[in-house]
C-alpha cells in the first residue's frame, strides 16, 4: 500500500462521525468551489472532490451544508466501512 | 530529463501536469495566455449571479502549483515547429519540447452581424469576459441575449440577478430544441417568464446600432427594432485549431486523436475541448465541451506522454446543470438534429446527446419535477431529469453500465405506473447485484 493511502486510512479511523462522511463523486464536479465557500468552518471540500476522497477532517460537523449547496449533486453522506471498524 | 510542454492552463492542462508529475524528475512547462490562469469555467455562471466571488473560483493556489513543480510561462503560443520540436511563444521566444500537449480549449463563436464590435456586446468564455459583463451590467438597463444552450441561460440569469431587464431572442419556436423535448423547453421558458424575462421566438438579429460606441437598439429581420443598451450572446463554440492547422496536424472539427490521445505526430497529444475523440457509442469522432471529460482526457494524455499506455474510453456523457433555476441532469442520448440557436456545439454540451437512434421514449411529470427516458431494446440510452434529483445518480450508473432493463421495459413504456417509481424499485434491486452500482 502506498504510504499516502496508509496515512489516509489511519486518519479515517478516528474521524468518521456517527452521521458518516461526506463523499464526492468526482466525475460530476466542476470545481466551482460553492461547497468550500459555504462550509461554516472553512473546510476546503472542493479539494476532496478533486481528489475523489471522502472529507476526512475531524472538525467536520456533518452539517450537510456543502451537500445541500453543491449545484451538481457531487456530494453525499456515506456510512463508511472504516467507521464500522472503529465501532467494533 | 524529459521536457513536457503543455499548451493551455485549463482543466485538461492541469490534469495532465498532475499525471506527468508522478515522475519526479520530469520538467513540466505550462504555457497559457489567460491572465487568470486556471479557474472553474463552469463556475463563472455563479460569479455572474453573485453566488460566488471571483477569488473563490480558483481551485489551485500558488502552493499547489509549486508542489506540482510546473514552470509557468505566460504567453500565447503562436506556432508549433514540428521538425525542431519547438513552440513559438509570443513575447517569449522559442521553447523546446520533447512531448507536447495541446489543451487550448474552445472559444465562443463570434457574432457576425453589423454592430457586433460595439462596446456593450459581450460573450462568456473567460474570467475577463465575466468581469466585463458585470461591469457593463452596472450601467445597463435593458439587455438582449442571443443564442442557445446552457451558456445563453447563464447570461440571462446573471443579468436578471443584477436587475437588468432581459429580452431573450430565439431563432426557432422553442429553447434548446435538439437536446430537450418540447415539454422540457416549455418548462424552462415558463420559468424564465416568471423571472420577468421576455422571450421572442422566430427572432433573427440583423443589426446592432449605436452612437459613440454605445448600443442603442437591435433590429430584427422582421423589421422590429428593440431598444437596448447591452447585448450578450452564446451562439456556439469552436475548438481553437490555429496551432494544429499551421503545424499540419490531422484535424476535422477538432484535433483528431487516437485512443491514447495522440495526434498523427507521435510526440504531440491533444486533450479537452480542442480534441475530437472517437466515440464507441455512435461510432463517430465527436466533440464534447464538458469539464469532467476534459479532466480525464488531460490525465490520460499526461500518463501516456510520460510513458504509459492507457486508452481513453469515451464515457456516456452527462451534465448536471441549472436551467432557469431548475437543476437538470442530461445523460446519454436524448435528442436529435440541429439547434437553430447554436452553431456547432455549445458549452456543457456533447454531440452524443443528439445522436438519437431508433428508440422509444417515456415521460412523467409532476409539478416541476420531470423525467424523460430514452429506452432502447434492452437498456436505457439516455435521460433528462429536471427538478428533484434523487434519480440522478441511479440513472447515471444504470446508463453507463448499460444495465439490462428488459424486465421493466414493458412497464416503462406502458406508462400506467409512474416511471420514477418503477425505476427506483428496479435500481434498489439492481444495485444489490451489480458491482457497478
Ligand atoms: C460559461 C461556461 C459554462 C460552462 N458550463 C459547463 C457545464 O455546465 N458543465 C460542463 O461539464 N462544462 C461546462 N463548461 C465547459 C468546460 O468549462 C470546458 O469543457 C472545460 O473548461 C474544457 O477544458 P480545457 O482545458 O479543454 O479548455 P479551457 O478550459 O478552455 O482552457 C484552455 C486554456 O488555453 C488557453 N489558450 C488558448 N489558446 C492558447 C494559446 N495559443 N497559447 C496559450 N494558451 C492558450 C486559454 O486561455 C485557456 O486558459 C462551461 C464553460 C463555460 C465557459
Ligand atoms: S460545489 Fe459541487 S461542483 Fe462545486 S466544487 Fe463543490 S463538489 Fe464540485
Ligand atoms: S458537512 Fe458541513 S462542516 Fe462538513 S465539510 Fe460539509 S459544510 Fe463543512
Amino acid at each position: 500500500m502506498p504510504i499516502f493511502d496508509f496515512l489516509r486510512a489511519e486518519s479515517n479511523r478516528h474521524t468518521a462521525s456517527s452521521a458518516g462522511q461526506v463523499v464526492p463523486d468526482s466525475a460530476r464536479c466542476v470545481q466551482c468551489g460553492i461547497c468550500t465557500y459555504n462550509c461554516p468552518i472553512g473546510i476546503d471540500v472542493r479539494r476532496y472532490a478533486w481528489a475523489g476522497e471522502a472529507v476526512v477532517n475531524s472538525r467536520c460537523l456533518t452539517c450537510g451544508e456543502c451537500i445541500a449547496r453543491c449545484p451538481r449533486g457531487v456530494l453525499r453522506f456515506e456510512q463508511t466501512d472504516l467507521f464500522v471498524e472503529t465501532a467494533r | 530529463m524529459t521536457r513536457y510542454v503543455i499548451l493551455g492552463t485549463g482543466v485538461a492542462g492541469v490534469a495532465a501536469a498532475e499525471a506527468i508529475r508522478v515522475d519526479a524528475s520530469a520538467e513540466i512547462i505550462m504555457v497559457g495566455d489567460d491572465p487568470h490562469g486556471y479557474y472553474s469555467r463552469p463556475g463563472l455562471a455563479y460569479y455572474l449571479t453573485g453566488e460566488m466571488l471571483e477569488k473563490h473560483l480558483f481551485p489551485f493556489n500558488t502552493k499547489d502549483f509549486a508542489q506540482l513543480k510546473v514552470r509557468y510561462v505566460r504567453g500565447h503560443a503562436k506556432q508549433i515547429l514540428r521538425e525542431t520540436h519547438q513552440v513559438e511563444i509570443e513575447g517569449a521566444g522559442l521553447l523546446h519540447y520533447d512531448k507536447l500537449l495541446i489543451a487550448v480549449g474552445a472559444q465562443a463563436l463570434r457574432l457576425s452581424i453589423p454592430g457586433a464590435e460595439l462596446e456593450g456586446v459581450a460573450k462568456l468564455d473567460s474570467m475577463e469576459d465575466a468581469r466585463r459583463i458585470l461591469q457593463l451590467a452596472k450601467k445597463a438597463r435593458r439587455a438582449i441575449v442571443i443564442g442557445g444552450g446552457i451558456t445563453a441561460l447563464e447570461l440571462v440569469e446573471g443579468l436578471v440577478s443584477r436587475n437588468v431587464k432581459v429580452t431573450y431572442l430565439l431563432r426557432g419556436d422553442r429553447y434548446w430544441n435538439n437536446v430537450l423535448d418540447e415539454h422540457e423547453s416549455r418548462i424552462i421558458e415558463g420559468r424564465l417568464k416568471e423571472e420577468g424575462v421576455e422571450l421572442i421566438f422566430h427572432a433573427e438579429a440583423l443589426e446592432i446600432s449605436g452612437r459613440k460606441g454605445h448600443i442603442e437598439a437591435l433590429r430584427l429581420l422582421d423589421g422590429r427594432t428593440l431598444k437596448c443598451d447591452f447585448v450578450a450572446y452564446a451562439i456556439g463554440i469552436q475548438p481553437r485549431l490555429e496551432l494544429a492547422q499551421n503545424a499540419a496536424l490531422a484535424m476535422d472539427r477538432g484535433i483528431l486523436v487516437n485512443e491514447f490521445l495522440q495526434t498523427n505526430d507521435a510526440d504531440i497529444y491533444a486533450a479537452g475541448d480542442v480534441a475530437q475523440i472517437y466515440d464507441p457509442l455512435s461510432g463517430r469522432s465527436v466533440l464534447d465541451s464538458l469539464w469532467g471529460p476534459a479532466r480525464l482526457q488531460g490525465f490520460v494524455a499526461g500518463k501516456n506522454m510520460s510513458g504509459g499506455r492507457h486508452a481513453y474510453i469515451k464515457a456516456v456523457p452527462f451534465n448536471v446543470t441549472r436551467l432557469a433555476g431548475l437543476t437538470t441532469t442530461i445523460i446519454g442520448t436524448v435528442g436529435r438534429g440541429r439547434d437553430e440557436d447554436i452553431v456547432g456545439i455549445a458549452r456543457g454540451d456533447s454531440e452524443t446527446f443528439r445522436a438519437l437512434p431508433e428508440a422509444l421514449e417515456t415521460e412523467s411529470n409532476f409539478d416541476v419535477n420531470h423525467l424523460r427516458l430514452v429506452v432502447g431494446q434492452k437498456t436505457l440510452l439516455g435521460a433528462v431529469l429536471m427538478g428533484d434529483q434523487s434519480l440522478s445518480v441511479p440513472l447515471q450508473k444504470m446508463i453507463i453500465a448499460s444495465a439490462d432493463i428488459s424486465s421493466i421495459r414493458p412497464t416503462l413504456l406502458e406508462g400506467k405506473q409512474p416511471i420514477a417509481d418503477v425505476l427506483i424499485r428496479f435500481w434498489q434491486e439492481w444495485r444489490q447485484h451489480d458491482s457497478r452500482a
